[in-house]
């Protein structure tokens, strides 16, 4: 996917001012938090699970390499494949070389972060292959031309009627006579039309929420089944995942399932949890008949051993985006690129580069409301800050941003000079009886919806030495 | 082996500073496999465990039936059925626990074998069910075919009561005990298909079933 | 016979633009049993350059404030932000340096955020103050998040005579100050205080309370260029019964009689 992310504060600026993303927020905002907290409520040991997990992925990042060995041993075993890839360009040509030799026209596609990471769908349409998102929420942004704009919600940013024009303009022959009003109506039509291009697919392709070292599982969560029917009735089943989704066994992956719902939608558990291994097997009625793992480096390995490991412990629940005021002010589209929120601010500059996602990391207030939900306890707004350093350390902060810090630290650093500056600073700016200021040279983004307030008068440090007489 | 293979896996080697010994630490533990933490809710004892497992099966929208035993079991199917307006028609699993109930006892007319989406009824076993949240696992396998889980309209469950677990970890042990291979595919379902992709609003029915409906049996199995 | 000394961190923006609050707190723990010193060579935490990623600025800060402030047996900062920087952050900007990393986690082990200090450590049961009024209390994320200080406050504020605190629907939520975020990104910041401004107003509150001034001044600044009669005051002053002055950006001369 082309990124955006470099204009970050210009795509802030369209979603402060499009009215009807900001109502779709404001929904959002009360929703997952809610039923977060009520998940968490009723399971004493959520906390508990969380330390778990997050040992668990700590463990299994340690011994990376090893875990996908067995994890590769484990899919042939099985029957399948497995196809490591260095970058997206690569990922995308195993992709299309599979899809051929499947003679694949229709691709349908479960729910993948890693296809968009990839920029997969132009390119399988580019030669000639049509892929049909099947996820309600990716296939209605899939007719709109958009990036998803949430991990677990694709298509938040949407409102009925918007999906409704979609529809009409996209079903039967594009009769534009047709009107769609309720939610069920749009969910059936959905279905119905679907359902033709699930049976019509000779690929199915997803992605990957875990996989399994001891069995070679893949596994996926859905609440639809569209990602069963995605991979249980075309002939091939290809499934992406980048490198860290592995863990161990089955009891490891269960303990991260129990948190990533709660975490997620404040469901107790998806509806549908699918370990799948390998095609066919002699004897059964369905099932593909090949099974491909696509096996997705694109800048990770080069995290690990680094100050950003942890953002690969993250398994995608979304609860960061939920709950961060950022995300809750401009939505997912505004970051420019396919990961959002704070762990799409962690891991953007790692994917992309920082040049073109430094303004990720930086458009954050630390709050740490983020790193408060994580279920696995990963520490964004410290990588946040890490990011802060790189780019500072690069000389590519903002000129401005380092001569105002320059200036202050020289100041900060030498007491008596800090003093007089301070002094001079609050005496003349608490001349202001009015107590605060409607403008200030310097201070243009904030005054413009801001008072600025004025000091009171003489510092504190100027008044305690005169009142202990020092 | 292929060069990004190498590539990836040297990569990763270098920066975790990779020794020899390392490997049997990992075999270890995945031959432990060794359960974490589980909740108190996956250890509740019969009889509460059956309420647990229907009150959660029935928070997100499936419904429950208990029945006294397999004899039972047809005329339940075919109750329901009528109940939801449905034809007394359904593509069963071949499965020899469902092969053995009295079916011709009903009017029902039941088809084996797999689906391709015209069955508007859908009827499987589970091969275990775990009350901590209401979830039905099922093996991919000769005598159950997947689509029967997704692709019809209604989807009706006979779980053997004595295959009910109380959490995940007690499931995974049965799995492991029937010692071939994990089969193609497991599958854990949670009520009824559903979706909030619209408005945040829980419709449901999205792709998978509209109706989940579950018969725990007695002396079954 | 004191309980111990007390080094007050005054924090930059207590110092430049409103020193009521660093005088409440002199008063509040002196009171409380402590002695109180107020070292001259503090300046700043180092904060803003430890979040712009100068982390050369801010350790040089850093050693100055621990070692400032390491004699005594208490730092109290009336700043949840200043005090996280202290007590969280000074041991990561210093971790692995063998002298500086202790030195670090001793200072951080008995640094305070003030309302934290009054209520867990000194255990003030009783207030003189008065303050009549129905009041908003603003969590800043750094006294929540890092300081733990959360029914502190409150439990404070129920030692004064007259005051009813009302919660805010999402007292966990950002006002969007930020340090540099809210000069950086203003549109943002704007969007965020807006939204803690409503809900502000909504409580029918006609003072807002926290205990961080960038937080108050960020707020404050806000509700005034929306023209509503609600003061903001750091909560210090209500503990302390310092509240004779003007509110945070407000007039320095009354000049009509409040109603």
């Amino acid at each position: 996917m082309e990124s955006s992310a470099h204009a970050f504060p210009a795509n802030v600026r369209h979603a402060l001012a499009d009215p009807q993303l900001q109502r779709a927020m404001g929904r959002l905002k009360g929703h997952f938090i809610d039923k977060r907290a009520h998940a968490r409520a009723r399971l004493p040991e959520f906390d508990a699970l969380r330390d778990q997990a997050k040992a668990i992925k700590d463990h299994t990042l340690a011994y990376l390499d090893l875990y996908l060995e067995r994890f590769e041993t484990e899919v042939r075993r099985s029957g399948g494949h497995v196809h490591w890839c260095r970058d997206a360009a690569e990922a995308r040509g195993v992709v299309l070389g599979l899809c051929r030799e499947a003679g694949a026209r229709t691709v349908t596609k479960g729910k993948t972060m890693i296809g968009e990471e990839i920029g997969l769908n132009p390119f399988l349409e580019a030669n000639g292959i049509r892929p049909v998102e099947t996820d309600l929420g990716e296939y209605i942004i899939q007719l709109a031309g958009e990036p998803p704009s949430h991990i677990i919600a694709p298509a938040v940013h949407k409102n009925k009627e918007q999906i409704s024009d979609l529809f009409v303009e996209h079903h039967h022959g594009g009769d534009r006579s047709r009107r769609l009003d309720g939610i069920p109506e749009l969910v059936t039509e959905a279905r119905e039309t679907l359902r033709a291009r699930f049976l019509e697919a000779d690929v199915g392709i997803t992605g990957a929420n875990l996989l399994i070292a001891e069995t070679g599982q893949t596994v996926i969560v859905t609440n639809e089944g569209n990602g069963d029917l995605t991979q249980t009735l075309p002939r091939m089943h290809i499934v992406l995942a980048s490198l860290e989704k592995v863990v161990p066994t089955m009891e490891d992956a269960t303990t991260i399932l129990r948190i990533l719902a709660r975490s997620a939608t404040g469901q107790e558990f998806s509806t549908y949890t699918t370990w799948s291994a390998g095609p066919r097997r002699p004897g059964d009625l369905d099932g593909p008949e090949a099974f491909h793992v696509v096996l997705l480096d694109n800048g990770r390995s080069a995290l690990l051993g680094s100050e950003f490991q942890d953002i690969l412990r993250c398994i995608r629940c979304g609860a960061c985006l939920n709950h961060c005021p950022i995300y809750g002010s401009v939505g997912g589209h505004a970051y420019g690129w396919v990961y959002t929120g704070p762990m799409g601010a962690v891991l953007s500059p790692a994917l992309i580069g920082l040049d073109e996602a430094h303004h990720l990391p930086n458009a954050s207030t630390f709050c740490g409301r983020c790193e408060d939900v994580c279920p696995m306890r990963i520490p964004l707004p410290r990588m946040l800050r890490h990011w802060r350093e790189r780019e500072f350390a690069s000389g590519k902060a903002p000129a401005a941003a380092r001569w105002g810090l320059g200036v202050w630290a020289w100041f900060a650093t030498r007491p008596w000079a800090y003093r007089l500056a301070t002094g001079l600073v609050a005496r003349v700016l608490g001349l202001a009886r009015r107590g605060r200021f409607a403008a200030l040279p310097l201070a243009g983004g904030w005054t413009r919806g801001r008072d600025f307030p004025s000091p009171e008068g003489r510092t504190f440090h100027a008044q305690w030495a005169s009142r202990r007489g020092r | 082996m292929s060069e990004p293979r190498t590539e990836i896996l040297g990569k990763l080697r270098r920066a975790l500073a990779r020794t020899d010994s390392d490997a049997a630490a990992v075999d270890a533990r995945i031959a432990a496999h060794t359960a974490n933490l589980v909740p108190a809710r996956g250890q509740v004892p019969e009889p509460e465990r059956v309420a647990m497992f229907r009150a959660m099966a029935g928070e997100v929208g499936g419904t429950t039936e208990e029945l006294a035993g397999p004899a039972e079991v047809p005329a339940a199917v075919a109750r329901y059925l009528a109940g939801q307006n449905l034809p007394a028609r359904a593509a069963m699993a071949p499965d020899p626990l469902l092969q053995g109930l009295p079916w011709t006892t009903t009017v029902l007319e039941l088809r084996q074998g797999r689906t391709h989406g015209d069955d508007l009824v859908g009827i499987t076993a589970a091969f275990a069910g775990v009350a901590e949240t209401g979830t039905l696992v099922t093996l991919s396998g000769p005598t159950h075919p997947t689509t029967l889980n997704f692709l019809s309209e209604t989807h009706v469950v006979v779980l053997p009561r004595r295959r009910l677990a109380g959490a995940y970890e007690e499931v995974w042990a049965r799995l492991r005990a029937l010692g071939a291979d994990v089969p193609r595919t497991v599958n854990m379902i949670t009520g009824p298909s559903r979706t909030a992709d619209i408005e945040q609003t829980i419709q449901r029915g999205a792709h998978g079933p509209r109706r989940l409906h579950i018969l725990i049996v007695d002396g079954l199995d | 016979m004191t309980k111990g000394r007390v080094g007050l961190f005054v924090t930059c923006l207590v110092d430049l633009f409103r020193p009521t609050v660093g005088f409440a707190a002199v008063k509040l723990i002196e009171d409380a049993g402590y002695a109180v010193a107020v070292p001259p060579t503090q300046t700043c935490c180092g904060q803003p350059g430890f979040n712009s990623g100068d982390r050369n600025s801010a350790r040089r800060l850093a050693e100055a404030v621990v070692t400032a402030f390491e004699e005594f047996d208490f730092v109290v900062v009336p700043s949840g932000s200043c005090g996280g920087m202290i007590k969280v952050h000074y041991p990561e900007i210093f971790k692995g340096d063998r002298v500086w990393e202790s030195r670090a986690a001793k200072l951080g082990a008995k640094t305070h955020e003030l309302l934290g200090f009054l209520a867990d450590v000194a255990k003030v049961e009783r207030l003189p103050s008065q303050f009549y009024g129905r009041v908003a209390y603003h969590d800043s994320c750094s006294s929540l998040r890092e300081m733990k200080v959360r029914e502190q406050p409150r439990r404070l504020l129920g030692l004064v005579a007259g005051v009813t605190v009302a919660e805010l629907r999402s007292p966990e939520v950002c006002c969007g100050f930020g340090g540099t975020f809210c000069v950086k990104y203003p549109d943002i910041s704007l969007r965020m205080v807006s939204d803690k401004a409503a809900e502000i107003v909504e409580t029918g509150a006609d003072t807002v309370l926290a205990g961080d001034l960038g937080c108050l001044m960020n707020i404050a600044g806000r509700l005034k260029r929306e023209g509503r009669a609600i003061t903001a005051r750091h909560v210090a002053e209500v503990l302390a019964g310092m509240t004779d002055g003007p509110g945070i950006a407000e007039p320095r001369v009354i000049a009509e009689p409040r109603p």
